[in-house]
Parts: C-alpha cells; structure tokens; sequence
C-alpha cells in the first residue's frame, strides 16, 4: 500500500514540477480594425517561457502549440447524389460550433507534440475543434471530413506544424496571417506548453477583429433600423438611375 | 483597388465589381430585362455569399432599370396603362410565390426548384423567341413579303375591354393581370424581376409592340424589385449598400449605353439575341444539374443556435 502510494507521488511528481513552467505572452496586437480598405492582417504572437527552476533533466523537450478561432457558426454540409439523372441535395448535416476560421501552429507535427487524450480533452486539433451536432459521429463523419477539406482549401482552417519557432526551450514566437474576407468577432487564441504530448501549461486571450468607421456604421444601420437602411438604399439607387440618364443626355447634346 | 464590404464581411476588386454591373447594365437597356439572371450568379463566382448576393442584386435592378426606362419614357416608348395592369397581377403573384417558395423551403429541395424552374422556363422561353425571331427575320428579307395581318385569338372575345393607347391595342384587361401574376409567382420563387418572361409574353400573348414591351417591362421591374429589396433589408439584412453602390455606378451606365444599342437596332435582332442569351444561361444551368459536381459536399454557414 505504502508502494502504490510512493508510485502515485513519483507519477504526479513530474507534473507538479512541470507546473513551474509558465507562459508569458505578447501580441503584435489585440485588435484588428477592419476598414473600407481592409485587405488582411499579419499579427505577430510571441513569448516566453517564465521558469523559477532550471528545466527538468532528461524530460521529453519542450513544444509549443499555438491556436486561433474566429467566432462559432453553426455549417449546414450538404452531400448531392445523383437522382433520375440529376445530382440533387441528398442529405444534410447540421454541424454545431464550426468556427469561420481555425489555424493552429506548432513547433514539430502535432502527432508527436499532443497525446490523443489531451486533444480529446482539449480540442486543439482541426477536426476535434469542429463538434458535430448529436452523437450521430458515424453518420456524420464524411460531412465533417468535407467540412475541414473544403475550408483547409479555402485556407480558412489551416495547420502549420513547424510553424512556430522556439529558442532555447525559451522564447517562441509565430506569425498569422488573417485573411482579406474576416468575420468580425472574438478570436480565441490559445497556447498550449507540453512535454511528451502532456500539456503542462495553457494561456487563453482573445483578439478582437472589429468593423471601424464607415464599415462599421452601415453595419449597425441595416441591423438597427432595417426598414430605413432598405429605403435608403432604393432611394440611392433612384437617384443613381436618374443622374446617370442626366448625365448622358446632357452629354448627347 | 480592393474593397470590404460591410454586410456580405468579404473584400472585392472595385473594378471587377463594376464590369459586372457595366456588362449587366448593358443587357438591361437593351432588352428590357433586369438581368437579375445574370448578375446573381455572376456575383457567386465573384465570391459574395449567395444570401447577399440576391439581395443586393434586386437593389441594382431597381438602378439600372430606372435609369434606362427615363430613356424610353423620351422616346415615349412605355404604356403606362399597361405596366399598371401587369402590376397590379404581379404584386398578387408575388404574394402567392412567396407562399409556395416558404411551403416548399419548409419541405427542403427548394435549390433544385429554384434550379429546374430556371432551365425549364429559359429553355421554353429561349427555344420559342429564337425559332420565331428567325423565321421573321428570313421573311423580312424574302422580297415582296406580305406584311403580318392581325390575328384574333380567343383572347380578344374577354369582357373588361381597355384601350391601351401607347401599344395600339383594344384588349381585354383579363389576359394583362394573368400574365403579371404569373410572372410574379415566378419572380418570387426564382429570386428575379421576371423580364425574361414578361417580355416574351407581352410579345407573344398579348402582341404588344417589340419598342413598347421594353420600356412597359422596365416600368413593372422596377416596382417588383424594389419591394423585393424592402423584403430583403428587412426581413434578412441582407442588402450590401457599398457592393449596390459599386454595381450601380457599373449598371446605370452600361444601361444608358444599352438603350442606344437596342434604338438602333432591328426588334428582330434583339430578340435573336435575347434568345440566344437565354438558352446561355439556361445550358449552362442544365449542365450544373447533369455533370458530376467536382466537390460533391456543399456548406452553408448560418449563424450560431
């Protein structure tokens, strides 16, 4: 008894040290405006790793994983099937908390740097970031492979392994690129620290994206006072309509 | 010259967006048709998310169409009797299809719908205008043809005679408000202003004038789109002001353009090529159907429940 319970310290032991290990983190920066002219955004996320120990010797080395989600939507993924001669929309699945952007960056292949209970756990790789809806995970597969197969080809869920540089167990930094066409929300980033694909240490803080100036006042319009906005939009059309005959009648004579 | 557009939340090439609504605007002022057959799928390939693209495009129409019926209203080339007839048949038949396109989307399938009712009736419609428009434009040439006498179908023995002055007809109003609320329901059910069946139909059914149908068919868009925009930037949000704006200043151009292209040319001509535009659109449609779709999975992002 007094064996299993020396056992029990010597395996949580590593743990409790490993806990020394803290991330300190920085953003080039936390917002991101998005303007008329808006074409995507480079943000820098770096660190450190604060220690108040020298690192564990002979422990698995130290990696580093690097996550950024746009806001949660709810995808509808369709699958056509050829019918009477014409492919139609055979079935749906509704596909709950699928966010619009998804990029994660590691410093070697995530296989290596996360055990599968971890991720299980923590969601950190594309397809366990994407729930489905229900527990129909057997019928559901192939609409959430396609899912993940259509947006990494539109490069809106990406998976940079290497993509994160780490010096001397100690300072890690990435760069993400957002793309031109950016939904305005929270994007979640998250650093994971592990060892031997134990996460030992995780940060959590959100870059906003937000619509500025006139981007952002339309916006609010047509939410706000809808029936005013779609007047507002006829009358301008109107108006175009009648200058433009104007104008070429005028430049006729 | 890129551009982010507030409520379809993607970034677009200024001049590309323009070309469209040029290219759109053209069709529209020579033909009569809103284009909305056009520009909305055209807008899809552009990469504006369908839901605003059908919105914004109904704004554009409400433009162009403007723009090009003051070009017929000087050429007094509009039958305001007329237009009021087929629109007080239209607003009823859009208030129908509204009802059906809900009934049928509360059952699914309504893309397919959508889909085959395009290739059906552009098919139709396309095939009929080409086979006549030729056959008139071969009897033109033959020398010393007869000219057309008037015919007198059934249509002319209706009660609620009306004289439409503009047009040269003394017909029965009856036939005028069928087809506009025919072409209401369709309007409603495809997403479209209804030009390409309206016109065919003024030429064919009620046997208008060629000049007269174009502006008469602008002048009853107009009314449709702008209530289907009112629909949409109520009910959906979903009209993108900065992309209208973009297709705009590209449409009432192109439709100015339009106008003076279709004066000069023959009514024959112009309905070679509006055949010939419609059975465009209605293979290129019939071949999204029958050919295997290179990604067989399709998304549809709605927001978080």
């Amino acid at each position: 008894m007094i064996r299993l319970a020396l056992l029990l310290v010597a395996i949580t032991l590593p743990g409790h040290m490993a806990r020394a290990e803290e991330i300190v983190l920085g953003l080039s920066r936390d917002q991101v405006a998005i303007t008329a002219t808006f074409d995507g955004s480079d943000i820098l996320i770096f660190g450190a790793v604060h220690r108040e120990a020298p690192p564990p010797v002979n422990a698995d080395p130290l990696e580093v994983i690097v996550t950024v989600a746009g806001p949660p939507e709810t995808a509808i993924v369709r699958h056509k099937e050829r019918r009477a001669g014409i492919w139609i929309n055979a079935d749906a699945v509704r596909i709950e908390g699928a966010p619009s952007f998804y990029a994660v960056a590691t410093t070697a292949p995530l296989g290596e740097v996360l055990s599968i209970t971890e991720d299980l756990r923590l969601a950190v790789s594309i397809s366990r970031a994407i729930r489905a809806a229900g527990n129909r995970a057997f019928e559901t597969a192939n609409h959430v492979a396609a899912l993940v197969r259509i947006r990494k080809a539109q490069d809106v869920y990406r998976l940079q392994e290497g993509g994160v540089d780490l010096d001397r167990e100690t300072l890690f930094r990435t760069s993400l690129a957002l793309p031109a066409d950016l939904v305005a929300g929270n994007y979640t980033t998250r650093i994971f620290l592990t060892r031997g694909g134990k996460v030992i240490d995780s940060y959590e803080t959100v870059i906003g994206v937000r619509k500025v100036g006139v981007e952002r006042w339309l916006y609010d319009f047509s939410r706000e006072q809808a029936a005013l906005y779609g007047l507002l939009s006829l009358a301008l059309a109107i108006a175009a309509g009648w200058a433009a005959s104007a104008a070429f009648t005028g430049w006729r004579r | 010259m890129q551009l982010y557009l507030p409520i379809a939340e993607v970034s677009v090439n200024i001049f590309l967006i323009l070309g469209l609504g040029g290219l759109v605007g053209v069709l529209s002022g020579m033909f009569g048709v809103g284009g909305g057959f056009l520009i909305t799928p055209l807008l899809f390939l552009a990469g504006i998310p369908p839901a605003v693209a059908v919105a914004t495009s109904t704004n554009q129409i409400v433009a162009s169409s403007f723009s090009a019926l003051l070009g017929h209203l000087r050429r007094r080339t509009v039958d305001m009797t007329m237009g009021a007839v087929l629109l007080a048949g239209g607003l009823v038949g859009s208030g129908l299809g509204m009802a059906v396109f809900n009934w049928l989307r509360a059952r699914g399938q309504v893309d397919l719908l959508v889909e085959l009712s395009y290739v059906i009736f552009l098919g139709t419609v396309g095939a009929m205008m080409l086979v006549e428009s030729l056959n008139a434009l071969l009897k033109s040439r033959r020398p010393g043809a007869r000219p057309k006498r008037r015919k007198h179908y059934w249509v002319h023995a209706l009660p609620l005679k009306m004289k439409f002055r503009v047009s040269g007809l003394y017909i029965s109003a009856i036939p005028p408000l069928l087809v506009g609320l025919s072409v209401g329901v369709l309007a409603a059910i495809m997403g479209v202003g209804g030009g390409f069946v309206m016109v065919p139909a003024m030429i064919y059914l009620l046997g208008m004038p060629t000049k007269v149908v174009i502006g008469t068919s602008l002048f009853q868009i107009i009314f449709v789109t702008a209530f289907t925009t009112m629909l949409h930037a109520v009910t959906n949000q979903t009209v993108d002001i900065a992309l209208a704006l973009l297709l705009i200043a590209g449409g009432v151009i192109g439709a100015q353009l339009g106008t003076r292209i279709g004066a000069r040319m023959k009514a024959e001509q112009l309905r070679i090529l509006l055949a010939l535009l419609v059975l465009a659109v209605c293979g290129q449609l019939a071949l999204g159907l029958v050919l295997r779709p290179a990604e067989l999975y399709e998304i549809q992002s709605v927001a978080p429940s």
